[in-house]
């Protein structure tokens, strides 16, 4: 018996059974639990480098609730590398204005104003069961043209087992249970990971005693397509703060934030939903309720995301407040750095090693994340009186005074952070610009046809501007894939000068397969790039 | 540029009776409110954050 936990927004995956289930137990190269977007992310990574992958979920297919809906430009972009950031695109919605209001006065107004030159916008608006369909959709566009790529539906592990570099599972479906093997485990089983409980490891942190009711209705209304977030809402019964958000399909996402105190099962009866949406859009606002629900949160990590042949990534490895969007966008960040690390450790061209600096880079990312998302915690929900003196004084000056809006913090909006001095990081040249330095993920710049990022397709690449490269298609095995252009002709906007040279007449950069900067040198012979290309390997690693 | 200690306030009884005139007919919650408002204004003006780190270590210790 597998026990349904959730509806199915899009049923993808249905149940089959396989041949393996009446078999003794088979062994897989790398096997993943849970086949939300951080799962089928890596299983889409790992399946397009050549590398078997089955994917095990309790579920047939996508569940329902519309849940994490803004998307990063840096989710978009490993998205787009992996074959579906078009699609998100072209369904999501983008927005750059958020108006930030207390009580009845507006605080003020923000433009994210992207900077020109990159494919993707700063964000768009999109329900989770969209990105994890456009995401299995890339799967089976991979599994078309070879990819080793296997989903099972309602496979649910029940048990487990890490003994002699092996993992054993039992795996339970509608037809019993049957067991296999992998040499890998990759836990993306949420934040809730029964993985993770079955090894018995702990996932402390900070719980903030708040409820967040979601209520996501559809309706035509001619709101623009903007953030609009109160603190102190001025609506009857609309709790601390509140927010509204547009997503695809005339879903307008709406949040109330209604303290720790509540009567769930109450709080949740439509009409008492109903009666807040109501207050919110004013009399006689015609609308249907589409999805509701009520989420408590907790900032926590891990300690390791590695623990020998089992990796964890996602909400079982880390778990943020959700503003800021720092959930699913730093769960994606997760599985564009384990899979090329995976991929080379499993092939024979990189140490295990390897995978312990996914687990430094990632935690190094979620206490970025969780830093971030608990100061936004604290400013929407102040613990103390002072504290809420302090926040409705900040709000107060905000409205007339310039230099109080960069403290209003309704949210951080999710970046990727930059692996400053940890251990794979090669050299780095302190006359180019410090935003492109080893650790920081590429950032994106118009060619004359396209984007830049997009010639950077998930083999390491030596990234030559105004400058020659030397021949080298590998290093110990490893490909490696060469850019080179030349800024007077190959440069429209000037952003690659601005990004990847500052005042130098020349640079030379290895990037990573994940699209973060490897190393960097005006100008590099050979042997300093077979160096960087070791180190950024794990092959320099003590241990 | 270290956090200056030393007398800094022309007409230091002025200053007093400015800041007392500032609470006059304000109750505690308003008064509360305003020094809060007060202490980011001036925060701002100084913006150096050693200065204020050491400021606030300074009010701290007694």
């Amino acid at each position: 018996m597998v026990d349904v936990r959730y509806n199915i927004a899009f049923k993808l995956y249905p149940y089959e059974k396989v041949a393996a289930q009446s078999a003794p137990p088979q062994r897989h190269p790398v096997v993943i639990v849970g086949g939300g977007p951080i799962g089928m992310a890596v299983a889409l990574d790992l399946g397009r480098r050549g590398t078997p992958v089955l994917v095990l979920d309790d579920h047939e297919g996508v569940g329902q609730g519309s849940r994490a809906i803004c998307f990063a430009k840096r989710t978009l972009e490993i998205a787009d590398r992996l074959g579906a950031g078009q699609a998100m695109m072209d369904k999501g919605v983008v927005w750059n204005i958020g108006k930030v209001f207390h009580g009845n006065e507006k605080v003020f107004e923000f433009d994210l104003q992207p900077e020109a030159g990159h494919k993707f916008p700063a964000f768009i608006n999109l329900q989770q069961p969209y990105f994890e369909k456009f995401l299995v959709d890339a799967i089976r566009t991979a599994q078309a043209e070879g990819a080793p790529i296997e989903i099972r539906g309602q496979n649910a592990v029940t048990s487990m087992q890490q003994q002699a570099g092996i993992v054993t599972l039992d795996v339970d479906t509608p037809d019993g249970i049957y067991q296999l093997e992998a040499d890998w485990l990759i836990a993306c089983d949420g934040a809730r990971s029964p993985i993770r409980d079955m090894m018995g490891l702990s996932f402390d942190g900070r719980v903030f005693e708040d409820n967040f009711l979601i209520a996501d209705v559809r309706m035509t209304a001619d709101f623009p397509t903007e953030r609009w977030f109160w603190f102190e809402p001025p609506f009857k019964d609309s709790g601390a703060s509140a927010l509204l958000h547009k997503q695809p399909d005339d879903i307008w996402r709406i949040d109330f934030q209604l303290g720790w105190d509540i009567d769930r099962a109450k709080e949740l009866k439509p009409e008492n939903i109903r009666a807040r949406v109501d207050a919110m859009l004013g009399e006689g606002a015609e609308y249907e309720l589409e999805w509701t629900s009520i989420y408590t949160f907790q900032c926590r990590r891990m300690k390791e995301f590695r623990h020998g042949n089992i990796l964890f990534a996602g909400d079982s490895a880390h778990q943020v407040s959700p503003f800021g969007a720092r959930g699913a966008n730093s769960g994606v960040q997760d599985a564009d750095n384990l899979a090329w690390k995976l991929d080379l450790v499993i092939k024979g061209l990189a140490p295990a090693a390897l995978l312990d600096t996914y687990s430094q880079e990632r935690v190094h990312g979620a206490d970025e994340n969780i830093l971030n998302s608990t100061r936004a915690t604290d400013f929407l929900t102040p613990k103390s009186e002072i504290s809420k003196v302090f926040r409705n004084a900040i709000l107060e000056l905000a409205q007339k005074h310039a230099f109080a809006r960069p403290l209003v913090n309704s949210g951080r909006l999710s970046v990727p952070c930059v692996y400053d001095g940890l251990p794979l990081n090669g050299p780095d040249h302190a006359d180019l610009p410090t935003r492109t330095r080893p650790g920081s993920a590429c950032p994106d710049a118009p060619l004359d046809a396209g984007f830049l990022l997009s010639k950077f397709t998930g083999d390491f690449t030596l990234f030559a501007i105004n400058s020659t490269v030397p021949t080298l298609n590998e290093v110990d095995g490893i490909r490696v894939n060469t850019v080179s252009l030349n800024t007077k002709d190959a440069d429209p906007t000037g952003a690659i000068a601005e990004r990847f040279l500052g005042n130098a007449e020349q640079a030379l950069y290895l990037i990573r397969p994940d699209q973060h900067v490897g190393a960097r040198w005006l100008d590099a012979d050979v042997d300093a790039i077979k160096s960087a290309m070791r180190r950024n390997t794990g092959k320099e690693l003590s241990s | 540029m270290s956090l200056n200690l030393d007398p800094n306030i022309p007409d230091p009884d002025g200053f007093y009776d400015e800041l007392l005139a500032l609470h006059q007919g304000l109750d505690k919650a308003q008064s509360d409110a305003l020094n809060a408002r007060l202490i980011l204004v001036l925060a701002n003006h100084i913006g150096d954050r050693q200065i204020l780190r050491d400021a606030m270590q300074t009010a701290k210790a007694r």
